[in-house]
C-alpha cells in the first residue's frame, strides 16, 4: 500500500511546486519519523483533492465556454440518469476508504507512547510554559523571551523586523536529546493551552486537571519553534514553545548544570542584599515576569490589571506582607509566583515594584522575610 | 366566505404605515425585509470588527489595539457574523419566499414571527454593550471553552443571555417554517415538488430545534459555574472542562449545516434558472441534504480531535467526518450535471452562484483534509482552519446569500438591479475574497496559530497580502448596499417573471409581490413549478 503512495507521491513532486516549498508555502516535513509520516499524507491528500478539483472544474468550466445561450445552445431537458449518479457516489466512497487506511495506521502509530526514555510535563500557566523533567527533579520555566516582549509593546518604536525570532523565542528552552523516545505529557494550571511543535509532528491540548501523553523522537540537532494553539487569554499569542535538541552527551552535561545551579539558589537565600542590588535584580524579573500585564511604567490596563504605581499595596509600609502573598499565592487573574520564583527573586522584585516609577518607599526587602512568608500562609 | 374574499380584496393595498408598519407587523414580506435588513447591518458590524483584526495584522508588531481587545474582536466578529448576520438573512429569505414558493399566503404562525425577529435587535443591543464595560467585551473565542471564558469579567451574563435570546429567537424563526411547510402548502404541492430552498430550509429547521437547546443547556453550565459554584466544568470540583467542548461542538457542528444548507437551497433555485434546464437529481439532492443533516450529529469531536480522545473515540469521528465528504460531492455534481448542456447566461445570481460552487468546494477540500486526524494534529487551530471556515462561510454562505440577494431582488422591489454595478460587484468581491482568505491556507501550513494579535516575521508578507484583500473585500460591500438602495428606489420594471429561464410559484405572482398574495390557493399546474 505504502510504496504505491510512495511512487504517486515521486511522480507529484516532480511538478515545480517543490521548488517553492522553501518558500513557506507548505507543511513542515519536520525532524522526527512520525512528522514525515504526517506530511506525507498531507500530500497525498493534498495531490488527491486537487486532482478531484481539477477534474469536477474542467468539466464545469467546458460547460460554461460551451453550453451558453450565447452561442445558441438550445437547453435539453435530462434531470437525472441513475447510473452516474451511482458512479458519483461509490467513487468518492472509495476515495475516502483509500485515504482512511493510511490514516488510521498512522494514528495507531502516534498513539504508542510505549518504551519511553524520557518523560516530560508541559504545563500550560497564563502566560508561559513549566516544564518539569520527572525523572531528574529538574523544572523549568519557560516564558517569551525580553527582547520580544519589549518589542511587542504597543507603540514600542522598536521594529519587529529586526527580530528574527520575534515571539518564537524564550528564556529557557526545553533541552532534549537527539534520537531518544521522548514521552511529553501536557496540562494546565489555569485554562486551556496547547503545546505544538510543528517539527514534531503535532499539538495537543494542555487541560486543567487532565494529562494528555504524546512522543516523539527528534532525528536532527537543532532549535524547533512552536506556539500556544489554543486561545488562552490576552497572552495567548505571547507563549512560545523552544525545543532544544541536542546530543546525549550534551543533554546529560546539561542536565548536571542545571542540577548545580539549583543547589547555588538555595545557597543564595541566605544572603543580605544591598539596595542597588535589589533593583538591578528586580528590574529584570520584573521585566520577564510582571511586564506583560502592569506594563513596563507600572500603570497596569485600567479595569483589567491593576496599576503598581502609586497603588496603597506597594506603598504603606503595613501591606509589605500582603504584597508578598500576592506574589507568592497570587490573586484572582494574578497568577502564583511562589513555585517558580526563588525568594531572591521574590524579595528582588518586591523591592523593585516599592521603589520604582516614583514609589520610592526606600523598603527593602531580603530573601529571608520571603521565607517568612511562605510559611506563615499556607494556601 | 364572499364577504371575506372582498375583505382580502379591499387589503391588498391597505397596509398599517409608519412605525406601527413594522414594529409590529405580522407579514411575511414586511418581517422577511426587517430580517435582511438586520442582517446587512450586522454584515457591517461584524465587518467592522474583521478590518480591525486585519489592520492589526497588517504588519508585525502591536499598532493599533492590545491583545485583550483584539481577543474580544475575534470573538464578537463571529458571534456577530453568525448569529448576526448569516442566520437571520437566511431566515429573511425564508420568510420572504417559502410562503410565495409554496403557495401559502403568509407564514403559520405570524405573531411568532413578529417576535423571533424583534428578539434579535436587543439580543445584540446586549452582547455589542460588553465591548463598553469594565474589563472588555467576552474574549475567550465565540466557542466560549471554560476555563477561560469564566475569567470574563462583567460582560459575562450579558455573553450567555444574548446566546439564550438568539438560540430562542432561532427556534421560534424553526418552529415556524417546519409549521408553515407542513401545513400551508397549496393543494397539489407534494413534499417531493417543493423547490430545494424549501427543503433546506426545512431540514435546516430540524437541525435548529435540535441543536439550539444543547447550546442554552451548555451556556446556562457555564452561567452557574461561575455565579452558583457548580463545577460541571472545573476539574478541582470534579468535573470536566472537556465536557463542555462536546456539548458545544454538538450545536456546534449542526451549526455549520444550518449556517450551508439553506445557501445549497439557493444555488439549486439559481443554477437550473440560468441553465435553463431543471435541477439534476432532484431527489438525491433531497437525500444528500438530509444525509447531511443526519451526519452533522456525528461529527462533532473532530473540533476537538487534540484534547486526547481515546483512539476508538478518534477513528470514529474521523471516519463520519470523511463520510460527509460523499453527499456533499453529489451535491456538487449535481450542480454541474445541471450546467451540463444547458443553455446558460451569467447574469449577477449565476456568477455568484457558480462562485459558490467551486470556492465551497475549495472548502470542502479543506476540510476534507482537516477530517485526516492525524494530520489535523499539524492544521487544527492554525491559519489553516481560519481559511477553511472562511471559504465555506464566506465565499460559501454568504456568497450563495448574494447571490439569492440578486436573484429575488426584482421580485421583492419591482425593479431590475443595475446589472453592469452587480458584475463589478461580483468581480471584485470574488477577487478580494480570494486574495483575503488564499494565503492564510499557507500561513497554517507554516506554522501561524489563529486567535494571535501578532505574529513572528516569516508570516509578514502574507498577512499584508490578506489584510490588503480584506480591505478591498470590506470596501466592495458598500457598492452592494449601493446597488440595493438604487434598486429599491427605481430603475428598470420588472416582469412577473423577473427571468426567462425562471421556474416557481414565485414567478406567478407580479413584481414587486403585493402585500397579501396566495389568498385564495393558486391552482397548481406542473409547469409553473420549480420542480415539476
Amino acid at each position: 500500500m505504502k510504496s504505491v503512495y510512495q511512487k504517486f507521491l515521486a511522480l507529484i513532486l516532480l511538478l515545480p511546486i517543490s521548488a517553492i516549498a522553501d518558500w513557506d508555502l507548505n507543511l513542515t516535513k519536520g525532524v522526527t519519523p512520525i512528522s514525515r509520516e504526517i506530511y506525507d499524507m498531507h500530500m497525498v491528500t493534498l495531490w488527491v483533492v486537487t486532482i478531484i478539483g481539477i477534474l469536477v472544474f474542467s468539466v464545469m468550466f467546458w460547460s460554461i465556454f460551451h453550453h451558453r445561450k450565447s452561442k445558441g445552445v438550445k437547453a435539453s431537458k435530462f434531470s437525472h440518469s441513475t447510473t452516474v449518479e451511482i458512479i458519483w457516489t461509490i467513487v468518492p466512497t472509495v476515495i475516502i476508504i483509500a485515504l482512511a487506511i493510511p490514516a488510521t495506521k498512522l494514528l495507531i502509530k502516534m498513539d504508542d507512547t510505549s518504551e519511553a526514555k524520557i518523560t516530560i510535563k508541559a504545563t500550560g500557566i497564563q502566560w508561559k510554559w513549566k516544564y518539569d523533567y520527572l525523572d531528574e527533579d529538574i523544572t523549568l520555566y519557560s516564558s517569551l523571551d525580553t527582547k520580544s516582549q519589549e518589542v511587542g509593546q504597543r507603540d514600542s518604536g522598536l521594529n519587529p523586523m529586526e527580530h528574527e525570532n520575534y515571539l518564537l523565542d524564550v528564556d529557557e528552552p526545553l533541552v532534549v536529546p537527539i534520537n531518544t523516545k521522548l514521552r511529553i505529557l501536557t496540562t494546565a494550571e489555569d485554562v486551556i493551552h496547547a503545546w505544538w511543535v510543528p517539527d514534531l509532528g503535532w499539538k495537543r491540548d494542555a487541560i486543567p486537571g487532565f494529562i494528555n501523553d504524546n512522543w516523539a523522537i527528534i532525528e536532527k540537532a537543532g532549535t524547533y519553534r512552536g506556539n500556544c494553539t489554543e486561545i488562552c487569554g490576552k497572552g495567548h499569542g505571547y507563549m512560545p514553545i523552544v525545543v532544544k535538541a541536542v546530543s546525549m552527551e550534551d543533554y546529560e552535561a546539561w542536565i548536571d548544570d542545571k542540577k548545580a545551579l539549583k543547589l547555588a539558589a538555595l545557597e543564595s537565600q541566605n544572603k543580605t542584599l544591598t539596595m542597588d542590588e535589589s533593583m538591578a535584580e528586580g528590574e529584570k524579573v520584573y521585566k520577564k515576569q510582571c511586564l506583560m500585564c502592569h506594563q513596563a511604567n507600572g500603570q497596569g490596563v485600567p479595569g483589567a490589571f491593576p496599576a503598581l504605581a502609586g497603588s496603597e499595596i506597594a506603598l504603606k509600609k503595613e501591606n509589605t506582607l500582603e504584597h508578598l502573598y500576592r506574589i507568592i499565592y497570587g490573586k484572582n487573574l494574578m497568577p502564583k509566583f511562589g513555585d517558580q520564583l526563588s525568594d531572591v527573586e521574590i524579595a528582588t522584585v518586591t523591592t523593585y515594584e516599592r521603589n520604582a516609577w516614583g514609589n520610592n518607599t526606600g523598603d527593602l526587602i531580603q530573601p529571608k522575610e520571603v521565607a517568612e512568608a511562605r510559611k506563615n500562609q499556607t494556601k | 366566505m364572499s364577504t371575506l374574499a372582498q375583505d382580502t380584496h379591499h387589503d391588498h393595498d391597505h397596509k398599517p404605515t409608519g412605525l406601527k408598519r413594522w414594529f409590529f407587523s405580522t407579514n411575511h414580506k414586511d418581517i422577511g425585509t426587517l430580517y435582511l435588513i438586520f442582517a446587512l447591518t450586522m454584515f457591517f458590524v461584524g465587518g467592522g470588527m474583521a478590518m480591525i483584526i486585519r489592520a492589526e495584522l497588517f504588519q508585525p508588531g502591536l499598532q493599533f489595539v492590545d491583545p485583550q481587545f483584539y481577543n474580544s474582536m475575534v470573538t464578537i466578529h463571529a458571534l456577530v457574523m453568525i448569529f448576526g448576520a448569516v442566520m437571520p438573512a437566511g431566515v429573511g429569505l425564508a420568510n420572504w419566499m417559502i410562503p410565495l414558493m409554496i403557495g401559502a399566503p403568509d407564514m403559520a404562525l405570524p405573531r411568532m414571527n413578529n417576535m423571533s425577529f424583534w428578539i434579535l435587535p436587543f439580543a445584540f443591543a446586549l452582547l455589542l454593550s460588553t465591548i463598553f464595560m469594565q474589563g472588555g467585551g467576552p474574549a475567550g473565542g465565540w466557542t466560549m471553552y471554560p476555563p477561560l471564558v469564566l475569567q470574563t469579567g462583567e460582560a459575562f451574563p450579558f455573553l450567555i443571555f444574548a446566546i439564550h435570546f438568539l438560540g430562542i429567537s432561532s427556534i421560534m424563526g424553526a418552529i415556524n417554517i417546519i409549521a408553515t411547510v407542513f401545513n400551508m402548502r397549496a393543494p397539489g404541492m407534494s413534499l417531493m415538488q417543493m423547490p430545494l430552498f424549501v427543503w433546506t430550509w426545512v431540514i435546516t429547521s430540524f437541525l435548529l430545534i435540535a441543536s439550539l437547546p444543547v447550546l442554552a443547556g451548555a451556556v446556562t453550565m457555564l452561567l452557574t459555574d461561575k455565579y452558583f459554584g457548580t463545577s460541571f466544568f472545573n476539574a478541582a470540583g470534579g468535573g470536566d472542562p472537556v465536557l463542555f467542548q462536546h456539548i458545544f461542538w454538538f450545536f456546534g457542528h449542526p451549526e455549520v449545516y444550518i449556517l450551508a444548507l439553506p445557501a445549497f437551497g439557493i444555488v439549486s433555485s439559481i443554477i437550473p434558472t440560468f441553465s435553463r434546464k431543471p435541477l439534476f437529481g432532484y431527489a438525491s439532492m433531497v437525500y444528500a441534504t438530509a444525509s447531511i443533516a443526519i451526519l452533522s450529529f456525528f461529527v462533532w469531536a473532530h473540533h476537538m480531535f487534540t484534547v486526547g480522545l481515546p483512539i476508538k473515540g478518534e477513528l470514529f469521528f474521523m471516519y463520519a467526518t470523511m463520510l460527509i465528504a460523499v453527499p456533499t460531492g453529489v451535491k456538487v455534481f449535481n450542480w454541474v450535471a445541471t450546467m451540463w448542456k444547458g443553455a446558460m447566461t451569467f447574469e449577477t445570481p449565476m456568477l455568484f452562484a457558480i462562485a459558490f460552487v467551486i470556492l465551497f468546494t475549495i472548502g470542502g477540500f479543506s476540510g476534507l483534509m482537516l477530517g485526516i486526524t492525524p494530520v489535523d494534529f499539524q492544521y487544527h487551530d492554525t491559519y489553516f482552519v481560519v481559511a477553511h471556515f472562511h471559504y465555506v462561510l464566506l465565499t460559501g454562505a454568504v456568497f450563495a446569500l448574494m447571490a439569492a440577494v440578486y436573484y429575488w431582488l426584482p421580485k421583492w422591489t419591482g425593479y431590475m438591479y443595475d446589472e453592469r454595478l452587480g458584475k463589478i460587484h461580483f468581480w471584485l468581491s470574488t477577487i478580494a475574497a480570494n486574495v483575503l482568505f488564499f494565503p492564510q491556507h499557507f500561513l497554517g501550513l507554516a506554522g501561524m496559530p489563529r486567535r494571535i494579535p501578532d505574529y513572528n516575521i516569516q508570516f509578514a508578507d502574507f498577512n499584508m497580502i490578506s489584510s490588503i484583500g480584506g480591505f478591498a473585500y470590506g470596501l466592495t460591500q458598500l457598492l452592494f448596499v449601493y446597488i440595493v438602495i438604487k434598486c429599491a428606489l427605481g430603475g428598470k420594471k420588472s416582469k412577473a417573471k423577473s427571468w426567462e429561464g425562471a421556474r416557481g410559484l414565485e414567478w406567478t405572482v407580479p413584481s414587486p409581490a403585493p402585500f397579501h398574495t396566495f389568498e385564495t390557493p393558486p391552482k397548481i399546474r406542473k409547469e409553473m413549478l420549480e420542480n415539476g
